[in-house]
């Protein structure tokens, strides 16, 4: 694999693949010295054009812990404020030796758009509302990880709110199908995209209804910053209908698990706090986000597999 | 029978009863070594050698019945030097369920090669403490070593050429000549 921008790019099989090397990333992790030297002399650089705190992080992180040598692009001082355009930036992080980017912008494409200015791999973070495959690995992970299940068959994952800005929807749509999941969107008519009929998932416009029969409940953050106007009426009409309450957590299985990739809007999508739910696993997502992005960066970097037939 | 027949043929230099005498005596010598088993702890090096050193344990185990030493798994994978080099497949994870600090490690391998992996493993073992000593037991010794390792306990010394392949199980031990000039 040189590059991973989208989980229908990157396929089942290589979903599976990464899926099993974060077991190991995983080990590493609970070692007294969380270390290794295997990206020794590589270099990661993060090249974020939107904010993140947990993605960038826990790249920063898993990029160390394999021993790899960062460099952290940060656009509001960077040269861009200059006018430098991004096909020069790219070109030079690359000048400097950087063997992966790591890419966040808020335009769709962009990861295939850098490839044709640099050698370097190409992981996307995120761009606009398209996809974010890191993402979409850690949920699988952190769910396989709570239910000790490798595939999903027969799973139902109902994943509710802003479909239509969320890039991490869409990336988690394709990998919890390829693993055999059932996918339920959840959303008022205004927050799905209009294509959502040809994608691979039963749409409901009532939360209320498919509390009880879901196995995970991934709920996803209203971006108000995505918003021009008139998605929604008003907040509270919204949080009304779709956010997580006590009342619904009483309502789920026994069994079912909530999610939400973070940020979270609390009083919003959320209006329970994550501790008061018994199977959240939340905080799980975001510590199994360094193990599975430790995969991706040594899948690209270490694995060998770019060797184009050396072995 | 022509030269070219024994070429790409597995050839027995172990039998399973060989394997099994080996291992007996290798944990005699440990034992011996060691003047007991007190802080002693084996760790089999993922994935050949890890079936070694249960089976050391289990005999060392019978031996001195007194105390019960501990095994463990080591991967060495993301310890190799030769990470983008070549391809690498993680296939079993370390799983040391013990402190290594102050212990006696007997780290087991089935065959000794180049010593790389023993490097790497040496490597990987420092992130899990600090061991007062380490020593190195191998089923098949097999030189060609590329690093100045030596092992302390041996099943066997095996002279090899350098593009042999050597496989190792509980059934025994087999050398496969490999004509390089066919490849």
């Amino acid at each position: 694999m040189k590059h991973l921008r989208s989980i229908d790019e990157l396929g089942a099989k290589g979903l599976l693949e990464l899926l099993q090397l974060t077991v190991h990333m995983a080990e590493i992790n609970q070692r007294p010295v969380p270390k290794v030297p295997a990206l020794r002399g590589r270099t990661v650089a993060s090249l974020f054009f939107e904010d993140s705190t947990r993605t960038r992080l826990s790249f920063e992180t898993a990029a160390k812990r394999l021993s790899a040598d960062t460099l952290t692009f940060n656009v509001s001082t960077s040269s861009v404020n200059k006018g430098e355009s991004l096909r020069d930036t790219v070109a030079t992080i690359t000048d400097m030796g950087a063997d992966a980017f790591v890419v966040r912008h808020k335009s769709v494409g962009i990861p295939w758009q850098i490839e044709q200015w640099t050698k370097a791999s190409i992981i996307n973070a995120g761009d606009g509302a398209h996809q974010h495959p890191t993402q979409a690995l850690v949920d699988c992970y952190t769910i396989r990880e709570a239910t000790h299940t490798a595939r999903f068959d027969g799973m139902q994952i109902t994943i509710v709110g802003d479909i239509k800005h969320s890039r991490v929807a869409r990336s988690n749509i394709q990998a919890f199908t390829m693993l055999g999941a059932k996918v339920t969107l959840v959303a008022p008519p205004t927050l799905l995209p209009p294509d959502v009929s040809h994608w691979p998932v039963e749409v409901n416009h009532h939360l209320d209804d498919v509390i009880p029969t879901s196995d995970v409940l991934y709920m996803l953050r209203l971006q108000s910053e995505r918003m021009s106007q008139g998605h929604v009426p008003t907040l509270r009409e919204y949080s009304e209908q779709y956010s997580l309450t006590q009342k619904r957590v009483a309502r789920l299985r026994d069994s079912a698990i909530v999610m939400h990739p973070g940020p979270m809007n609390r009083g919003v999508e959320m209006q329970i706090d994550p501790s008061d739910i018994k199977n959240s696993l939340i905080h799980r997502q975001v510590a199994n986000g360094v193990s599975v992005r430790m995969a991706v960066l040594f899948d690209l970097l270490g694995s060998g597999a770019n060797l184009g037939g050396q072995a | 029978m022509s030269i070219n027949a024994r070429l790409n043929t597995p050839h027995e230099v172990m039998s399973a009863t060989d394997v099994r005498r080996a291992i007996v005596r290798i944990a005699h010598e440990i034992i011996e070594r060691n003047h007991g088993i007190d802080g002693l702890a084996i760790v089999g090096l993922q994935r050949g050698g890890t079936w070694i050193a249960e089976a050391i344990t289990k005999q060392i185990n019978e031996i001195e019945s007194s105390v019960t030493v501990p095994v463990g798994a080591l991967d060495v994978s993301l310890h190799r030097d030769d990470i983008g080099i070549r391809p690498v497949s993680l296939g079993a994870i370390t799983d040391i369920p013990f402190d290594l600090t102050g212990a006696t490690v007997v780290l087991v391998d089935d065959v000794l090669f180049t010593g790389r992996t023993v490097r790497a493993a040496m490597e990987g073992l420092n992130n899990y403490g600090r061991p007062r000593a380490v020593q190195l037991a191998v089923l098949i010794d097999r030189g060609h070593r590329e690093l100045p390792i030596r092992p302390d306990f041996v099943g066997k010394n095996l002279p090899t050429q350098k593009d042999d392949d050597v496989s190792a199980t509980s059934d025994g031990v087999r050398i496969t000549a490999m004509n390089s000039s066919n490849k």
